[in-house]
């Protein structure tokens, strides 16, 4: 497994998201994980890269194939579980939370994958998912942001900027978008990062860590859509551009950007965070990133630094990861502790027959 | 013997009636339970909406309703004694509590003069007696404020019911003991007050007679009092158990059907996991995941969580997954009358989807075969692979009646067979195919994650026959529709043929029903019978498909009566899928249809049947007692 600071999170004694997967010393590799679907996404779309990614990544994991569940809804994003060769369902527009919930609160031995979008995720399916993290079920979630609607082709999504012109709003948007992190933090989210498509060394760095960690992970991954929403993320994946545009998480680093001259500290009549340049406070004034803090006020602080309108800034890593018991966990072991190990088929009907047999009864011979 | 209790919503008329409920099955007789209750939890006190009754019938013999017309009303209120009142025969008994027939409450319950003092009650017997203050100078001892102190007067009720019909205390005496076991003075004043009531029975003038109701003849075995909602949640046990799976019941809070989703919480010894959703669909779509990853995914609900599951219900069609759907119906449409019963939503369970979503129909007919009607579901739903719904109501929910438990051999055995290997093509070339079907059932392999070599990809796109892959192809699209109706159709296969009783073998008219009309069915069918004429009765389990040989029992008669707590719903499959003339008898009050009204009806019919002119004398009475 990586060793990169994005998955040494430093918090020894975590039980790993994948702790009770059953694990495989043969050697994979991306192609045991391909399956053999042709993939159906337009030319150029940002899907691409992270199917390539998650199928060469799946292989770091070492857990048998046959224990990996991708669950999707509807959307471009939804078709992935077709393309990969484990135990996949593509559901309905919405749901996939709640299936993978039921999946995840059945089955220990699964490492559960939801891959969803933004209207899959945030319009539709709004409640399932801010439940799915409230509950911190043990599950990774893939939110496809291209902040437009793909597959019923080109209206404006709950992630695109108010005054956007679409099919649907030829007059321009007057919906005001949501901010998928801060939303995760809200919704008391335990581990939420955001990385973008076209970077495979961040965002393999960012499923490692989602992977790892025990409890729902939100990764909200960037993802150009060149025919609905061309360029929604030029600002920063231009080389030129993006030193300025990208404001990097590690945790425990100081948070700075654009080559080390802008950084972050706390703004005390807001209770927020701002930009300054690091030549005019002293160092130890600029914001430490600890994703690791039980209160999310510093992360969702940094959030709100993302651009609502055409994306020319955003912090990108892991906002947040703290351990919180899990809600397949505590289900299951409510379960085991009322069961008694060696219950045998016969001793399940004879326990039947009591528990039908019992209350006020009486005989009539 | 019918008696109603009845009396605001706060004071504890459900509890009253349970208790004489459970002192009458444990006596041996046979009964038939009907709460009825508002859907506020708290209804403006002493007010007409906000009186809550339940009503039992009991005999010495088999019993198939709640009854009509009551014999007896303990009314606690003036609310309680307007609301009422018509429902009463003439001749019938009321005791009511004076106590709170004050200008006051005389006026919230709509009475400008108390009817205690006028003539409007002379044709019944009454018996006006302070229960509140006897019980209040009978629990003086324990020291308790007047208005707690008051609270225990429905205890003091039920001791007097208890006087008047010889039932035996000692299960109420035990049950309040523990009830209140952490409130030693609570207990002692509620069982105080039940004593007093009873030897206020024993020694008033005014309760001269003890009524004596000998225990019932039924069949031999072992018998408890149930009610709907918890002989479903032990079917649902019984169906995990049966099949070996351990059950996951995806659900969202809602009345009447919540009791399911609290019954099953205390099972997790089975293995049982309950899932308190954010909502309906998140209900249904953790059970849906729940199935896929090899449990018995279920879900409960009423009719308006049934219309947000119907997408997900149609995902279930698509994947072929096991799923039972638990509907308590309640009276519709929208929010409608959440805690009253209907049958509306039979239509709905079928065909409430889009596309062509086929989903077979279970309905138990009372509430003890709530039990048997879940694992009939069950093993519908793992047997196929499909959703399954379980169509129960409001009334056998609540309602109870003696249930002789069955033994756990005469439960069927339910096999998942779950896929281990790979079942198309040869050596290196093996595959496994989600959608190779079974010949018998057309069921697809159920293969479950963890299994190796079979990992796969189901979803809500159509399938290609056989290798499951997405298919636009027109004629597979067709075939899949086909195939997916076909192997519905194919569960009439394994179910029995629909019985008939008719005992002449002479009626021309047959009554066919289905859920909770078996009883008013059953008991309008003998009022005519004991009249003298001919008729025939059937009752239908499954919906969908229904039994093989229904078209030919129904071209058997000359006449078809189908009463239902809707306006006509089964009459419309069978009239369209049997062009058979079915005469429709349809009441949506929320309550259980009446067995006099009834046999008037089926009499009407039978009269125009055989071209005679029909009489059902005091059969026809609602005061006459149904005894064969
Ligand atoms: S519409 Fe956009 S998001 Fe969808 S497949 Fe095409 S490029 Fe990708």
């Amino acid at each position: 497994m990586s060793t990169s600071p994005l998955t040494d999170l430093g918090l020894p004694g975590l039980r790993s998201g994948t702790e009770l997967v059953p694990t495989t010393d043969e050697k994979q590799t991306g192609k045991d994980f391909t399956s053999d679907q042709e993939v159906r996404w337009c030319p150029g779309c940002g899907d691409y890269a992270v199917l390539k990614a998650v199928q060469s990544f799946l292989p770091d994991l070492g857990l048998r194939r046959e224990n990996i569940v991708f669950v999707s809804g509807i959307g471009c994003s939804s078709r992935f579980p077709y393309y990969l060769d484990t135990y996949g369902m593509h559901s309905i527009h919405g749901r996939a939370p709640s299936i993978a919930t039921g999946i995840a609160t059945a089955r220990e031995d699964l490492s559960v994958w939801v891959v969803t979008g933004d209207g899959d995720a945030l319009s539709i399916g709004g409640n399932h998912l801010i439940h799915a993290l409230r509950r911190n079920v043990n599950m990774t979630i893939l939110l496809f942001n291209n902040r437009i609607y793909g597959l019923t082709k080109g209206q404006y999504s709950p992630t695109s900027e108010t005054g956007k012109v679409t099919k649907s709003t030829p007059m321009g948007s007057v919906d005001h978008p949501f901010n998928p992190v801060s939303l995760a933090l809200g919704a008391e989210a335990s581990f939420v990062a955001r990385t973008i498509d076209s970077d495979r060394k961040h965002l393999t760095e960012v499923l490692a860590a989602a992977a790892a960690h025990r409890g729902t992970s939100l990764v909200e991954i960037y993802q150009n859509c060149p025919i609905f929403n061309d360029g929604a993320f030029d600002a920063i994946k231009n080389p030129d551009t993006k030193p300025d545009a990208i404001i990097p998480l590690v945790h425990g680093e100081p948070i700075t950007f654009s080559a080390g001259t802008k950084g972050l500290v706390r703004d005390q009549s807001s209770g927020g965070v701002s930009i300054v340049a690091t030549a005019d406070v002293p160092t130890e004034q600029l914001l430490v990133h600890d994703a690791h803090h039980p209160d999310p006020s510093q992360a969702f602080a940094i959030s709100r630094l993302t651009e609502m309108g055409y994306l020319n800034q955003t912090p990108i890593g892991i906002f947040r990861q703290v351990e919180r018991t899990t809600y397949d966990d505590a289900a299951r072991e409510q379960v085991t502790a009322a069961t008694t190990g060696d219950d045998d088929a016969a001793d399940q009907s004879a326990r039947l027959a009591a528990l039908i047999g019992g209350g006020d009864t009486w005989t009539i011979l | 013997m019918i008696i109603r209790f009845a009396g605001d919503s706060g004071d504890g008329m459900q509890l009253t009636g349970d208790r004489f409920t459970q002192e009458t099955a444990a006596f041996g007789n046979d009964l038939v339970t009907l709460p009825n209750f508002p859907a506020e939890i708290r209804a403006p006190q002493g007010t007409l909406p906000g009186v809550s009754s339940f009503q039992v019938h009991f005999a010495d013999h088999d019993i198939l309703t709640a009854g009509d017309a009551p014999d007896v009303l303990v009314a606690m209120n003036p609310a309680a004694l307007r609301a009422n009142l018509g429902d009463l025969h003439k001749g019938a008994t009321i005791i009511v509590d004076t106590h709170d027939f004050t200008a006051r409450n005389l006026t919230k319950a709509g009475y400008s003069d108390n009817p205690l003092d006028g003539e409007s009650l002379d044709a019944y017997s009454v018996h006006p007696v302070d229960l509140t203050g006897m019980t209040v100078a009978a629990v003086k001892e324990f020291g308790l404020s007047r208005k707690d102190a008051s609270r225990a007067k429905n205890m003091f009720a039920l001791g007097l019911l208890s006087w008047m019909y010889g039932r035996p205390t000692e299960t109420t005496t035990t049950f309040l003991a523990k009830r209140f076991a952490k409130v030693p003075d609570i207990r002692d004043a509620n069982i105080a007050a039940f004593k007093a009531g009873w030897n206020f029975g024993e020694t008033t003038e005014a309760f001269a007679v003890q009524y004596e109701i000998k225990p019932a003849v039924m069949p031999p075995g072992t018998y408890r009092n149930i009610t709907g909602n918890l002989a479903l949640a032990y079917g649902l046990v019984a169906g995990g158990v049966q099949s070996g799976l351990p059950v996951f019941l995806g659900t969202y809070p809602i009345t009447p059907a919540s009791d399911i989703l609290h019954e099953l919480s205390k099972h997790k010894s089975f293995g049982v996991t309950t899932f308190q959703a954010e909502d309906e669909i998140a209900g249904v779509g953790a059970a849906i995941g729940a199935s896929y990853a090899g449990h018995l995914g279920v879900t409960s609900t009423s009719g308006p969580g049934v219309a947000l599951k119907s997408e997900a219900i149609g995902l279930a069609v698509m994947t072929e997954l096991p799923l039972v759907v638990v509907d308590v119906q309640r009276g519709g449409p929208s929010t409608g009358l959440p805690t009253k019963t209907e049958q509306a939503d039979l239509l709905q369970a079928m065909f409430g989807r889009n596309g062509e979503a086929p989903v077979p129909i279970v309905a138990p007919q009372s509430p003890g075969d709530c039990f048997a009607a879940a694992v009939e579901a069950t093993r519908i739903a793992v047997t196929y692979r499909t959703p399954v719904l379980l169509l129960s109501d409001g009334y056998l929910a609540n309602g109870s009646e003696p249930w002789r438990v069955p033994s756990i051999d005469e439960l069927p055995a339910i096999d998942p067979d779950f896929a281990t290997e790979k079942n198309h093509g040869s050596g290196d070339d093996a595959e496994f195919w989600p959608y190779l079907r079974d010949d018998a059932t057309l069921a697809r392999p159920w293969a479950i994650p963890g299994t190796p070599g079979l990992e796969h990809r189901i979803g809500g796109l159509e399938k290609g026959d056989g290798h499951g892959n997405i298919s636009y192809d027109p004629a597979n699209h067709d075939f899949m529709v086909r195939t997916r109706q076909a192997k519905v159709d194919r569960i009439a296969d394994s179910i029995p043929p629909v019985e008939v009783d008719d005992p002449s073998g002479e009626a021309k008219v047959l009554v066919l029903g289905w859920g909770s009309t078996y009883g008013p069915i059953g008991a309008g069918v003998r009022r005519v019978r004991k009249a003298g004429y001919h008729v025939a009765q059937a009752h239908l389990r499954h919906l969908n498909p229904f039994p093989a040989n229904l078209g030919e029992v129904l071209k058997g008669y000359d006449k078809v009566l189908v009463p239902e707590m809707n306006l006509g719903q089964l009459s419309l499959l069978l009239r369209a899928k049997y062009l058979v003339d079915a005469v429709g008898y349809n009441h949506v009050r929320g309550l259980p249809l009446k067995a006099t009204e009834l046999a008037h009806a089926i009499g009407e019919l039978v009269g125009q049947a055989e071209g005679i002119d029909i009489d059902l004398g005091v059969w026809g009475e609602p005061t006459q007692k149904e005894h064969i």
